[in-house]
């Protein structure tokens, strides 16, 4: 569809002529302009909802919103093109089948070969082993071979050794889809383990010898403690009221040694609300301060992000301080059950904060224990009752976490930010379907690629400047503060107006220091090198021999290259008021409610914008003026300027 | 006076320390005629702590059995607890403490019993005088000058002896324009972009009264910052209503029948008693240890802070764009003229200025637009968060700029030359030092107190190389253009750096600093020794090439 006009959110005025593409996977829109023809790239598992809005006299409006947040307004000049646009993209944006998805068409031109390494760069069996199990206390269990006991469980799980075949059949028995206790992180150190199940069919009085036998031989697998806690991360209305359906949660009296606690932290509707209400606040246009803080409060996010962190401190202080094994469920046990035990594990074992560690921990807690990703996050057309941004709030945890503590993690927000990306992408196999089995079933790993192979070719882009491994906050466990006031939880802008890239910082300090540090590590070659020449040099002067060394100068081009710094900076809309005044010319008109345009999709590495200087104004002097040889290129302050006055006008 | 008759009870031992996110510690406590010092001897872990008695906003009594303890909440926001045995000696300590914290007299202050301990390299106080500031303006421009009209204060008491004006504006056109501006605050130069020629002016309100008084010479002298056929913009930090209403008392705003050539916008900026409030809101807010959630971002929000931050950047960032964008001169006025006009001012000049991002730039920002623009750092920042005084004139104006800037720098890091760390000194300093640079209201009692030569200034110490360098942002290139922030909601933070700074672990942050400076100085460490091999390996090869071919 030709002519169609993309406006910006932050600034109606403010729109660009383009064409729009649909084709098997994405929807593309292509700005006219020769120079620029900046792309905007949708991919139609990212489409959360399309609407149509009614037709105004320059034509048809359409609104995409997508799963990252993005948010794309179309105006289509036709009515009628419009509603094809519509329907298409419905039906697109909602496929029925797996086979649909993107993952089985992408092909990042890897032979089979690369594609099953790449699978196998995250392995669980080395991962347990990592931990320490098996041990005299923990052995793995093949009694869930073919998904017998438990359809959503992994085929392979670790148990306590004295937890029998029928303990182990009897305990699933008495628990919500036969999700019986299995290991999900054990401590090296102490013994303590975390542990993780779903509710028990209790109701009001039902008991199961196995299922109290099975919590008994989770005690003895710590010898060091005499009692666990058992964690019920609902609130404990929520679980009172599962009893009266036959389910419910452990009774103290029935289980010997345990210590019964409750969480509260709400289900996934609520959940789902929340994320609603608050995207709502993102989208305001133009929100005065106190909208915008009122609105953070009502939709109650952050609370429920500090009720999972709480729930992770909670857990990791009993195992780290009082080396006391801890049980963990919920309902089902693959929602705040896997929130819970992967904030806990983080907290707990630095493994996990290195970009390796965090891959190895999503795919433990997540991938393996059957959480329901296609249902959550509506990879195929399904129950819009079961989405909910479940793993989205488990990364908000660990951004939180990162603030907080920002030399502890390997990675970088970046890194956050491509993950929740791909788990509503498709692009990969990795969070198909709702389960290993269905997985297995597809044969996802030779049919589709594994996103984690695609992030390890790219790690550089990932790394936290800031982390090194000797740290304090790198080793051991992390001590979150628990009041707000000593623990800020902030609005992650980075991720929920990801796209508005007008409200983040213009300059990066991530980015900033990664650059140095690769200019670093280039001068690090680059001193061995002439070290070396003056080793050579030094030899022939005294020995007469007349040995030249090639000149070499690779001082003068070092690639200091972080586009991502000179990011577009024109003023916002800071008045009304000046509109009415009669400017000097009708372009700059134009030019002072500029907000920024800039809806491309970042993860494309190929995209011309991240590198082009095209229409923006830069607030940042190109950084690839550094130059180690001082002399070599100087950085001129007049090539800034000229830049900005040269824009200026073009405007 | 003598200090010792306020001081009842000068020493007392066993007294036991608390801080958050310390462990409690026992030591001795002395009073001393400016500072209350806390000492524990223990060999293991001897520390020290000096706090001036200027420093102390409020303190709170009270008593379980005979072990008395004392709160002392301070103007840098810290809160401590003293927990000493002896009811008398609790009291006696006390009151003491009350007493050398509110002494009315200026002169009694620390600053002019201060003695340095370094060696002064550079007199702070002639450190920034307008005459360079105007030596710098001549080398662009000679459509200035410098005039000495107030130099016995005696046309306006809060501007400082020389200010400059437009060229073609004499002397007896400033004393009559002085009578038509609210304490004869006429309009001068404030700021003079370089890239086009514009220019920002600030005074006070217009005296037009009801009857619509008007003066030529005002006129003139701000028409002389416009170029012909273009036109300015009056930016007047009141709502309409409220400029309205300043009619009847004498006051007034400019009128487009008689500044045909200016557009007036209203950009409202919270002034006094509501910024004060909300200052004290926040702070409750911050140092409400409850676990919940909703509690804490209503209390933020109630406590508009945010707001005030959000309108003051928006009305600076107007400001910078009628100037970089739409090529026009700018008079920035209030009522007085002392507080918002200035907060507007600075900060624009921050976002068209690079020189202004340096650390000596931004020194020379301070003492221009505020210490010799006459903001009257005394009233205002005579008690903080915690006072119950509740005066009209205390208002965190200062704090309000200083956050702004820091906003900005937040969203660009790496283009200023001076770290947080900067900013939070200049907080402290001004709410309470051993450094006579804060004290008075201007220029005017400046003088009168004699404070250059009987105080020591802040910038003497602060420039010291030694000081220098712990106020510098590892991460700054020069950036010489002009920086836009975003103003939205999402892009604004609470500056946990002053509001959480007592209240929030510094470990792990001083760490991701102290990583941060680690991984520049590498670098740079390793760039010169590249260069210097470089070099010698040159000139070894030169060296030899000579040998080779006699």
């Amino acid at each position: 569809v030709e002519n169609v006009r993309l406006l910006d959110r932050l600034s109606s005025r403010r729109a660009v002529v383009g064409t729009l593409y649909l084709t098997a996977t994405h929807v593309i829109f292509v700005e006219n302009g020769s120079e620029t023809r900046k792309e905007t790239w949708v991919l139609h598992s990212q489409i959360s909802s399309i609407e149509k809005q009614a037709t105004t006299a320059t034509g048809c409006p359409l609104l995409i919103r997508c799963k990252n947040f993005q948010v794309i307004q179309l105006v289509i000049p036709q009515e009628r093109d419009c509603h094809d646009v519509y329907i298409s993209l419905i039906r697109l944006a909602r496929p029925v089948k797996y086979e649909e998805l993107y993952c089985f068409s992408f092909n990042p031109k890897l032979d089979k070969e690369e594609r099953e390494q790449g699978w196998k760069l995250v392995d669980l069996n080395e991962e347990y082993n990592r931990m320490g199990v098996p041990n005299n206390y923990w052995q793995i269990s093949d009694v869930n071979r073919d998904y017998g006991v438990c359809d959503s469980y992994p085929t392979e799980v670790y148990v306590p050794k004295s937890a029998t075949a029928h303990i182990i059949v009897g305990s699933s028995k008495f628990r919500s889809r036969r999700r019986f206790p299995a290991l999900s992180y054990y401590c090296k150190g102490n013994n303590a383990s975390i542990c993780r199940s779903s509710q028990p069919l209790s109701g009001f009085s039902a008991r199961c010898l196995e299922d109290e036998q099975m919590l008994q031989a989770i005690r003895k697998a710590n010898p060091g403690s005499d009692f666990i806690y058992v964690v019920d991360t609902r609130p404990k209305l929520n679980a009172m009221a599962n009893r009266a359906a036959g389910k419910g949660y452990e009774n103290e009296d029935n289980y010997s040694n345990i210590k019964f606690q409750f969480i509260g932290i709400e289900n996934i509707h609520v959940m789902r609300n929340s994320l609603q209400k608050m995207l709502e606040v993102c989208e305001l246009k133009s929100p005065s301060m106190s909208d915008f803080l009122w609105g953070l409060e009502n939709s109650g996010w952050l609370k429920h992000i500090k009720a999972i962190m709480d729930a992770g401190i909670f857990i990791a202080k009993a195992v780290a301080e009082e080396g006391v094994s801890v049980l963990v469920h919920c309902s089902d046990g693959w929602d705040r059950t896997a929130q819970v035990c992967s904030v806990a594990s983080l907290l707990l074992d630095p493994y996990y904060r290195t970009m390796k560690g965090f891959m190895v921990l999503i795919e433990k807690d997540w991938v393996s224990f059957g959480h329901k990703f296609n249902h959550r996050y509506g990879n195929l057309d399904g129950d819009p009752k079961e989405i909910s941004p479940v793993i989205d709030q488990f990364i908000e945890c660990v951004w939180q976490l990162m603030e907080q503590f920002p030399c502890a993690f390997e990675f970088n927000e970046r890194f956050l930010i491509h993950i929740q990306h791909h788990i509503y992408s498709c692009q990969f196999g990795n969070f198909l379907c709702n389960s290993q089995k269905e997985r297995r079933e597809l044969k996802i790993k030779e049919r589709t690629y594994s996103l984690w192979a695609h992030l390890w070719k790219n790690r550089a882009d990932y790394l936290n400047p800031l982390y090194r491994s000797e740290r304090s906050q790198t080793q051991g466990t992390l001590h979150p503060q628990i009041a707000p006031c000593n623990f800020l939880y902030k609005f992650w802008s980075g991720m929920y107006n990801r796209f508005e890239k007008g409200l983040h910082p213009r300059q990066s300090v991530t980015d900033y220091l990664m650059a140095v540090k690769e200019e670093t590590q280039q001068l690090e070659e680059e001193l061995e090198v002439l070290q070396e020449r003056m080793a050579n040099l030094q030899k022939s002067q005294s020995g007469g021999n007349k040995v030249k060394s090639k000149q070499q100068d690779r001082s003068k081009q070092i690639g200091l290259y972080t586009s991502n710094n000179s990011l577009a900076n024109t003023p916002q809309e800071y008045s009304n008021d000046l509109k009415s005044f009669p400017s000097r010319s009708p372009s700059q008109g134009d030019e002072e409610d500029s907000a920024l345009i800039l809806t491309q999709d970042n993860l494309k590495s190929s995209d011309p914008d991240l590198s082009a200087n095209s229409d923006q104004e830069s607030g940042v002097e190109d950084l690839s003026c550094r130059s180690p040889s001082g002399g070599g290129c100087l950085p001129s302050e007049d090539s800034g300027k000229d830049s900005d006055e040269a824009v200026f006008l073009a405007g | 006076m003598e200090f010792a008759e306020l001081i009842k009870t000068p020493r007392a031992d066993n007294v036991a320390l608390h801080r958050p996110f310390h462990p409690a510690v026992e030591g001795t406590l002395c009073l001393t005629g400016h500072h209350l010092i806390f000492s524990s001897r223990r060999q293991d872990n001897a520390e020290e702590l000096w706090l001036l008695h200027s420093n102390i906003d409020s303190i709170e009594k009270r008593f379980v059995g005979s072990l008395g303890t004392i709160v002392i909440k301070c103007k840098d926001l810290r809160i401590i607890q003293l927990d000493i045995p002896g009811m008398e000696e609790c009291l006696n300590i006390a009151s003491s403490i009350e007493a050398l914290s509110t002494l009315d007299s200026v002169t009694l202050m620390y600053p002019f019993f201060y003695r340095p301990m370094f060696e002064v390299l550079e007199d702070g106080w002639s450190s920034f005088l307008l005459e360079q500031e105007f030596e710098l303006l001549s080398s662009v421009t000679n459509e200035w000058r410098l005039s000495c009209v107030n130099k016995e204060f005696s046309v306006c008491p809060s501007y400082p002896p020389v200010v400059i004006v437009p060229k073609c504006i004499d002397d007896e056109a400033l004393r009559k324009v002085a009578l038509f501006r609210h304490g004869g605050r006429f309009p001068v130069l404030s700021y003079y972009h370089k890239k086009n020629g514009m220019a920002m002016m600030r005074s006070s309100q217009p005296l037009t009264g009801t009857n619509g008084r008007r003066c030529k010479e005002d006129e003139k002298l701000i028409n002389a910052t416009l170029r012909s056929g273009r036109r300015g913009f009056v930016i007047d930090t009141r709502p309409l209503n409220v400029a309205q209403q300043a009619r009847a008392k004498g006051g007034g705003f400019e009128q487009e029948v008689h500044y045909p050539q200016w557009r007036r916008i209203h950009k409202y900026i919270e002034r006094f008693n509501i910024l004060q409030e909300s200052f004290i809101k926040l702070v409750e807010a911050c140092n409400d240890q409850s676990h919940n959630m909703d509690r804490w971002l209503s209390k933020l929000e109630a406590s508009n802070w945010l707001t005030h931050i959000k309108e003051l950047l928006t009305a600076a960032c107007l400001a910078a764009q009628c100037i970089d964008r739409e090529g026009a001169s700018v008079l920035v006025h209030g009522s007085e003229g002392t507080d918002s006009t200035l907060q507007v001012t600075s900060l624009a000049q921050i976002i068209l200025d690079p020189r202004c991002r340096t650390i000596r730039g931004f020194e020379a920002l301070v003492v221009r637009e505020w210490l010799q623009a006459g903001h009257p750092f005394q009233q205002r920042c005579a008690q903080s968060a915690y006072s119950n005084s509740k005066q009209k004139w205390e208002a965190p104006v200062f704090l309000l700029f200083l956050e702004c800037v820091w906003q900005i720098h937040r969203q660009f890091p790496c283009s200023f030359e001076f770290n947080e760390q900067f900013l939070t000194m200049l907080f402290e300093h001004a709410y309470a030092s051993q450094f006579g640079t804060f004290l008075g209201n201007n220029e005017n009692e400046r003088a009168k107190l004699k404070l250059p030569q009987k105080t020591m200034s802040l910038w003497s110490w602060v420039n010291r190389p030694e000081e220098l360098s712990r106020f510098q942002n590892p991460l700054y290139e020069a950036n010489s253009l002009v920086i836009w922030p975003s103003v939205a909601p999402q892009s604004l933070q609470l500056w946990e750096g002053v509001f959480l700074r007592w209240n929030r672990p510094s470990k792990f942050l001083e760490e991701a600093e102290e990583e941060r400076i680690n991984i520049i100085k590498y670098n740079k460490e390793l760039q010169a020794k590249v260069n210097a091999l470089r070099r010698q390996l040159a000139e070894m090869e030169t060296d030899e090439e000579a040998q080779e071919e006699p």
